[in-house]
């Protein structure tokens, strides 16, 4: 049971067994880590078929009706018949599509999410060690951007192309608060490697830093196109957006790629503002320390599904208005705080520090409710009173100009 | 070893994809070219352990220059339709005169290499992210073209919100 | 080379061929019955009329240009925050001088209402 509390030991032993069998030490080295990133490719893969249940049984009891529960005990296997069902649809190529894109976008969707997987930390000293690993993740992100904007523009479709630039739109507006509220946990853990951050967690940052972990979890649903922030896939606004001519497996690539990049942004949010694999008794045992990241990461996603279960759609306006006029600027004055007020506090212990940027967090919130109210108050109809009701918030059209000759 | 043939490879993909992105009459086609060009050289910087300049190049010139591009390609076209040639006339004299360039750069390359002793590249320091940060905020150091790029950037708003919104108040009118 | 990027490396190469893998088999398990109605260009069941083209909206335009300049300031900050403990004082002031610029420049397209949507 060594390798519980190491396991670099089966990496050793597989080693041993691979140079055993005569392969050379170059070789072997290479197909260890072509048996890792298989390792790490298909895991998320096959956990992608849970989510889709979990989620399709969460937002069904949210909405008070049961969800799937007819294949399988509780509708367990429904995914599974899905996947059948998805593998075995025909082929449809729409006319005049530009097939080598047509064909290239769903890959490239998936695997831009599947990329952000080697920077995650699964345990000490285990998983993603890359020393630039935030501003990778924003670089995989742009993958999965380009990817929408190759598939709305190879379906030749006017709605698809429509869907796809909204989209991109969309995802390249919320992507700038992403950033801005991921230099908050670099500035505090001084290091941009998500080891580092993780280790420098004595104190979660989501007490240091609550107001960058909202915006990071606001902004990554948006990226990621989830309700309230899905107008551009929803079925009753533009059909499926730029994902309309894809039908089968293309689709379900798309599907599947989607959530698990909500999953993701579980996963990430763990690492960055809730300590990652850090818990009780996860430095002797790092298989505790996967289980611990795994946790928090599901109890993110729960977050997310119960947000779409219970939210209204956002119009594209308002959505574009909300990160660019508020979420940004916040990000902004919270980085501003946060470098100045860390500066000052550098000496003090884990604790105060966390708690006195906790308090600046606070502050800054407060004055963003005061100045929402007033630009709200400005905004918002008169109350009308007819006589004998209550006083309703009513659009009184403006005077109508006399005719033209009366 | 392995660095050499990962480097092989990147050059050829890159050049396919340069020569893609010229010469193809697919503007979205010679887009993706390009792309593959930038991510191309992306790699190229992580083979010279400049990790911090990868992931840079990917999220600015991939993720952002790239999209801007593409959008004013799809923007202005439509799906299918003729896209014009590509090349024009003085494409002789164009080749011409890349083909001598080439020569001239590969001769000053080669009778430069035997007679220097080219230094040893030095090993990347651990903490190369943190250094340059350090550096770019020193007075002794890049702290005046750090803050001049941040004026420049904004001057650079400025200009485009101004050239590409000119219209603004025509914009109102129709959409109001 | 750092072993994390030959994993990154080799991942790389790896993803695209994971993910593809589904829809080929999908390609060769599916029937095959193509026919014009089917593969016409979906349109909620209308004939379409004319190629696909989206009238050009400069606001889409506008909102990659912001982006990009954000993008570039930010890729900026990131050494700084990296740099954090070795710089004195006054580095704080200029990083801070750095963003106050980036919110004049977010506050001239708010103002220029370069970030509204028309429709």
């Amino acid at each position: 049971m060594a390798f519980l509390q190491d396991p670099t030991l089966i990496v050793e032993w597989l080693r041993q067994l691979l140079l055993g069998w005569g392969l050379s030490p170059a070789l072997t080295s290479l197909a260890l880590y072509v048996l890792g990133a298989l390792a790490l490719a298909t895991g998320p893969l096959l956990w992608v078929i849970f989510l889709i249940w979990f989620e399709r049984k969460a937002v069904a009891r949210i909405q008070d009706r049961l969800g799937p529960n007819r294949v399988g005990k509780y509708g367990l296997l429904q995914p599974f018949a899905d996947v059948l069902k998805l593998l075995t649809k025909e082929d449809i190529i729409p006319a005049k599509a530009d097939k080598f894109l047509y064909w290239m976008a769903p890959i490239l969707s998936l695997a831009g999410v599947l990329l952000l997987w080697p920077a995650v930390p699964l345990g000490k000293g285990i998983g993603g060690n890359v020393n630039v690993a935030v501003l990778y993740l924003v670089a995989v992100g742009t993958l999965s951007t380009f990817a929408i904007l190759v598939a709305g523009w190879s379906a030749n479709n006017k709605y698809a192309l429509l869907g796809a630039f909204r989209t991109v739109a969309q995802m390249i507006s919320y992507e700038v608060p992403i950033v801005l509220a991921l230099l908050v946990p670099v500035l505090l853990a001084r290091s941009m490697n998500l080891q580092d951050i993780v280790a420098a967690q004595d104190v979660w940052f989501v007490v240091a830093a609550p107001l960058p972990a909202l915006i990071f979890f606001i902004a990554s649903i948006a990226e990621v196109g989830r309700t309230p922030f899905d107008l551009l896939e929803a079925e009753s606004e533009i059909i499926a957006g730029f994902h309309i001519e894809y039908s089968g497996m293309k689709f379900a690539m798309f599907f599947a790629g989607e959530f698990l990049h909500a999953f993701t942004v579980g996963v990430l949010g763990a690492v960055l503002f809730f300590g990652g694999w850090r818990g009780p008794g996860a430095e002797a045992y790092p298989i505790l320390g996967l289980f611990y990241l795994w946790l928090k990461a599901f109890l993110l996603y729960f977050v997310i599904v119960w947000v779409r279960g219970t939210f209204p759609r956002v119009r594209i306006d308002h959505l574009l208005d909300f990160t660019w006029k508020f979420l940004t600027p916040l990000a902004l004055v919270v980085l501003m705080a946060t470098a100045v007020l860390d500066k000052a506090l550098v000496r003090a212990g884990a604790w105060p520090r966390a708690l006195g940027l906790l308090v600046v967090n606070a502050v800054i919130w407060l004055l963003a409710q005061r100045w929402l109210r007033k630009v709200e108050k400005r905004l918002e109809p008169p109350m009308v009173a007819q006589p004998g009701q209550y006083p309703v918030a009513r659009y009184t059209p403006p005077e109508p100009q006399a005719a033209e000759g009366d | 070893m392995v660095t050499t043939f990962v480097f092989l490879l990147t050059a050829v993909v890159m050049l396919v994809a340069a020569l893609i992105a010229v010469l193809k009459d697919n503007l979205v086609h010679a887009a993706m070219g390009l792309v593959v060009t930038l991510f191309g050289t992306a790699v190229l910087f992580v083979l010279m352990e400049a990790y911090f300049l990868a992931v840079a190049q990917v999220v600015i010139y991939v993720g952002a220059i790239a999209i801007l591009i593409v959008f004013s390609i799809m923007l202005t076209r439509r799906v299918g339709a003729a896209w014009g040639a590509q090349t024009n006339p003085t494409w002789p004299f164009a080749l011409l005169v890349a083909g001598l360039l080439t020569v001239l750069v590969t001769r000053m390359v080669r009778a430069w290499a035997p007679d220097q002793v080219l230094p040893a590249a030095a090993a990347v320091p651990a903490d190369m992210t943190a250094r340059l940060g350090a550096a770019l905020v020193d007075p002794n150091g890049y702290v005046v073209p750090f803050e001049v790029a941040s004026v420049l950037l904004l001057a650079a708003l400025i200009g485009a919100v101004y050239v590409a919104w000119g219209g603004r108040k025509a914009e109102k009118e129709t959409h109001k | 080379m750092d072993s994390t990027w030959v994993f990154i490396g080799v991942f790389f190469a790896l993803a695209p061929l994971l993910a593809a893998a589904p829809i080929v088999i999908g390609h060769y398990l599916g029937p095959s019955k193509p026919n014009p109605i089917k593969n016409d260009v979906y349109e909620c069941g209308l004939k379409t009329v004319g190629d696909a083209w989206v009238r050009f909206k400069v606001q889409y335009y506008l909102f990659a240009l912001v982006f990009l300049i954000f993008d570039v300031e930010l890729v900026f900050l990131y050494p700084w925050a990296v740099a954090y403990d070795m710089l004195p004082t006054f580095a704080v002031l200029e990083g801070l001088l750095f963003i106050v610029m980036l919110l004049a420049a977010l506050m001239y397209a708010w103002k220029r209402e370069a970030l509204d949507w028309y429709d």
